[in-house]
């Protein structure tokens, strides 16, 4: 049986020279823009056969008149409502375009819908009932473009039939949306007079519109032009993932912007560590000899093993995004909740997801009525200004310089709740990366192993105070030093002597202390040693950092030891000192501890000896591939 | 003098004159024709999808679609799927989608789950037959879900396939039951996805969405896909997609390879699924499966 169909001569599939552009029509509701699809279809030649007869039928059945709108409102639940609800996407073709429609909703309920298809437009139409005029949503809908980065709109007024094809009517309706339009730094290629009902000014002058002068729709869409070239921006490639599948360690994203090749000198941001390309892998012939240009799913390899992660974004050595903290952004807001000063919200820039922390709100504009409103918050479906002030520093560009790369979304209880532009972007504390030059180490990780028979490792001990997590870290580490081990303790609390000494117990200072104990945790641990860490750290997403931070080298051990055993013991008094309320944030008289889903090993100290927990704790070391097995595996070096 | 103190000054010396040459382009990389812009987009959405969930399957129904999906993931994953692949089987698909499935399931080094549909009495005896027999699929789905507790199922439909689909997100979250809520779906842009399913839910992944049917066939050419015969006309005869062997049927074609499939396709107005019994039914049958959560 043959299975593989050899090609019989080569292959034109067909669209692939012309170019596709896709384009969005938007709108207050009802004015018309699933009559123009609909019209639109008809006028290429685009609609299935049988189509329009099926929904002429299900039009009659139901004793309406026949809308053209119903050939999109395919589903029955709009069609019951009588507006779209979502974005459907439908191909047509002009004459040296191949078009990709996307139908976006009209009705304010449901604006959440119209972003997300207008988000993937490269041209907008902006449909304006003439008889109606401007209205709320129209401009609503034209401020969201210009937020979703989209610079090419055509605005068509739309049943001109009602208004006798009065050109009094149009001009005036051109002139005030034309004006809106400049106001937001968007300028209307055209402004077209139709009858999408009857197809004037779609895709024919008819005597109708004797006056008009300028394109047809089908012509104004013919004249857009496919998204704009990301390839002459500097590189940006947000890190996917880091894949180890076989020998290969390969660091996987999207090129976003520029260009790479093998032997390119990269910096890693926001950390600033600098590398070269060693190769660009691929499947299934690898590697792959050319440049590299955005739009790419990529995977490369790099010439020496440095610590990089998904977030990262890797660019050209003297012209990377900056490191930041803190961010300017302007954003359109979704959620019921509005968005206030204070709250604790999730971005996502890239491929970088960090917790943040709204420090202030400059402006809140219902772009509606293109009002400045007094208040602290922004309200759904409204548009405004706030800085961001972030858990982790993360790379960044302005929006103005690079429109991937400056740009965020924002989630609230892991649902996208809004989005928007980077403006500014304040510089981090870190010198400028170019100015870094990380020194390697003298001696090679097979070097030390020999000598302590570990490898390094991050031992990390989580659990409530008084569960035991100090005594246990003290205990292994006098374990693995007597058997020639080089183990190194990292108490959360005497680094907080010091080290941290400038940290406080907020939530962002809380992850900036777990931060710091893991860096300094996981330096040890490449150079071989076995750093262990004692500290509560209640909050998963903070051990989750822990772990990217250390990654295979992270060992997680769950002290479960019972919330009432560990206030009894109470070394340092301080379960006492917040039952009194004097000491306050105290992580284990409320409910604030997160315990670990996935921990190493799970260890209750008040079943077992401190000798015990300890061997346990060895048992997993080995198990897992830190220990050695003296005797095998030194048998295996010599 | 320390030049190094302002922004301002970090700032410019982040400009060109210090851009070392080695890092500028030399030659402009070669411009992505349209299978490229496809393949790199669902190469994207399938490493967003194993980086953000945590125990991932992907849905191969054996037809050309799916096949495609699975090079995509062997392609984003360097040669291997690093998660199952599961065919949800109905145990009525033609002889040759068994044939190519043990065939290629061990060619391609596929981590394969095979789970059966629970039997046709079962299932919500007031749908119209083909729905019903559809609906099974539906309910073997469920089993599998729950026997297995993925938490992101990857499943290679497109939006071009049918109206209710074309409303689709790449990231579909689904309800406890599997369920779909086409009222309220989250937004979704710039490639930012909704990755957070709630405890015992799933998502559907869409790594194919953007897709049409005659750009499956281009890439299948391009990248030398084996297909299933079926698919080439026979006799006056060929199938433009494959379900279950009582409720599908074969279009009229004489197409005798991948180029004439393309060239039928770019003449006819018949849709893909016109074969396909279920979506005839009644006016609503498709959107009713799929918002109980049928692909």
């Amino acid at each position: 049986m043959n299975m593989i169909v050899s090609p019989a001569r080569s292959a034109t599939p067909n669209g692939t020279t012309r170019p596709q552009v896709r384009i969005v029509i938007v709108g207050h509701v009802d004015h018309g823009k699933s009559t123009l699809v609909g019209r639109l279809l008809h006028e290429t030649g685009s609609l299935p056969e049988g189509k329009l007869e099926m929904l002429k039928a299900v039009s009659a059945r139901r004793g309406m008149p026949f809308e053209w709108s119903f050939l999109l409102d395919a589903l029955q639940t709009e069609r019951d409502q009588g507006i779209t609800i979502d974005t459907t996407q439908i191909r047509f073709r002009t004459r040296s375009r191949d078009v990709v429609l996307i139908d976006a909703p009209g009705h304010a309920e449901f604006l959440r819908n119209m972003i997300t298809g207008a988000s993937q437009a490269d041209g907008a139409v902006l449909i304006i009932d003439a008889l109606e005029g401007v209205r709320d949503q129209t401009r609503r809908h034209g401020y969201l473009l210009h937020l979703l980065g989209i610079r090419q709109v055509a605005v068509v007024v739309n049943k001109m039939d009602r208004v006798d094809f009065g050109a009094a009517r149009f001009e005036e309706i051109s002139a005030e949306i034309t004006a809106h339009l400049t106001g937001l730094g968007v300028t209307p290629s055209a402004v077209i007079p139709i009858s999408a009902r009857d197809g004037d000014g779609v895709a024919a002058h008819t005597p109708n519109i004797a006056w008009y002068k300028g394109p047809t729709v089908v012509e104004a869409l013919d004249a857009l032009e496919p998204a704009r070239a990301l390839e002459a921006l500097p590189l940006r490639l947000p890190v996917q993932a880091i894949y180890k599948f076989d020998d290969r360690r390969i660091v996987a994203g999207r090129i976003e912007s520029g260009s790479l090749i093998a032997g390119d000198e990269i910096v890693i941001m926001p950390a600033g560590k600098i590398a070269k390309i060693r190769s660009v892998e691929s499947w299934p012939f690898t590697p792959v000899e050319g440049r590299q240009g955005a739009g790419r799913s990529v995977g490369i390899t790099l010439d020496r093993e440095l610590f990089v992660e998904r977030g990262d974004i890797i660019a050209h050595a003297g012209a990377s995004p900056r490191d930041t903290r803190r961010i300017r952004a302007r954003i359109f807001w979704l959620h019921d909740k509005p968005l206030a000063k204070g709250d604790s919200i999730l971005v996502r820039l890239g491929t970088r997801e960090a917790r943040a922390n709204v420090v202030a709100i400059e402006k809140a504009i219902d772009p509606g009525a293109l009002s400045n409103e007094e208040g602290k918050s922004i309200a759904r479906n409204h548009v405004g200004e706030i800085d961001i002030s972030l858990a982790q520093p993360i790379a960044a560009d302005p929006h103005g310089d690079n429109p991937r790369t400056g740009r965020l979304v924002i989630e609230v209880n892991g649902r996208i709740a809004g989005g928007g532009l980077v403006l500014s972007v304040d510089a981090g504390q870190r010198a400028a990366p170019i100015d870094i030059v990380p020194v390697e180490s003298a001696l090679r990780p097979d070097e030390r192993s020999a000598r302590y028979h570990h490898n390094g490792a991050v031992v990390w001990l989580t659990g409530l105070p008084g569960a035991g997590k100090s005594t246990l870290a003290r205990a292994l580490e006098r374990r693995l030093f007597n058997n020639g081990g080089s183990p190194i303790l990292l108490d959360g609390d005497t680094l907080r002597a010091g080290l941290n000494g400038d940290l406080g117990f907020s939530p962002q200072d809380r992850s900036e202390n777990i931060r710091r104990l893991a860096e300094v945790a996981t330096h040890l641990a490449r150079n071989g040693h076995i750093a262990i860490v004692a500290a509560v750290s209640p909050a998963r997403d903070d051990r989750d950092a822990a772990r990217r931070i250390a990654d295979s080298a992270f060992r997680e051990v769950y002290v479960s030891t019972p919330a009432e055993i560990c206030e009894s013991r109470d070394p340092k008094g301080h379960y006492a000192k917040a039952r009194a309320g004097s000491l306050k944030s105290f992580t284990g008289i409320g409910n604030d501890y997160q315990p670990p889903t996935g921990a190493d090993l799970v260890l209750d100290t008040s079943a077992r000896s401190v000798v015990e927990a300890t061997e346990e704790i060895e048992r997993m070391l080995a198990r897992t591939g830190i220990l050695f097995d003296e005797l095998t595996d030194l048998a295996a070096n010599i | 003098m320390d030049v190094l103190t302002t922004e301002s000054a970090r700032a410019r010396l982040r400009q060109a004159p210090l851009i070392q040459a080695s890092s500028l382009p030399e030659i402009a990389p070669p411009s992505m024709d349209h299978l490229d812009q496809l393949e790199a987009q669902s190469i994207y959405i399938l490493r967003e999808a194993f980086a953000r969930l945590k125990k991932l399957a992907l849905l191969w129904s054996l037809g050309k679609d799916s096949n495609v999906m699975i090079w995509l993931a062997r392609k984003a994953f360097f040669g291997r799927v690093p998660f199952p692949a599961m065919h949800v089987d109905t145990g009525k698909k033609f002889a040759e989608m068994y044939a190519f499935r043990d065939r290629y399931a061990k060619e391609w080094d596929l981590d394969m789950r095979i789970e059966p549909c629970p039997p046709i009495d079962a299932v919500d005896p007031t749908l119209p037959p083909a729905a019903r027999s559809a609906a099974r699929k539906t309910e073997g789905l469920k089993l599998a879900l729950a026997k297995h507790g993925f938490d992101g199922l990857i499943a290679g439909i497109r939006r071009d396939e049918e109206a209710t689909r074309a409303k689709e997100r790449v990231f579909s979250p689904r309800g406890l039951e599997g369920e779909w809520d086409v009222r309220d779906q989250p937004p979704e842009f710039w490639d930012q996805f909704n990755a957070s399913p709630p405890q015992g839910a799933h998502l559907r992944i869409h790594p194919i969405l953007h897709w049409t049917e005659a750009d499956i066939w281009a890439y299948t050419k391009r990248e030398n896909i084996p297909i299933i015969p079926l698919y080439i006309a026979k006799d006056g005869k060929r199938y433009r997609s494959l379900g279950d062997q009582d409720i599908t049927n074969p279009v009229a074609s004489t197409a005798s390879n991948i180029d004439e499939i393309l060239a039928e396709l770019d003449a006819t107005k018949v849709p893909e699924r016109a074969g396909r019994a279920l979506d005839h039914e009644t006016e609503d049958a498709f959107e009713r499966l799929r918002v109980a959560g049928y692909l």
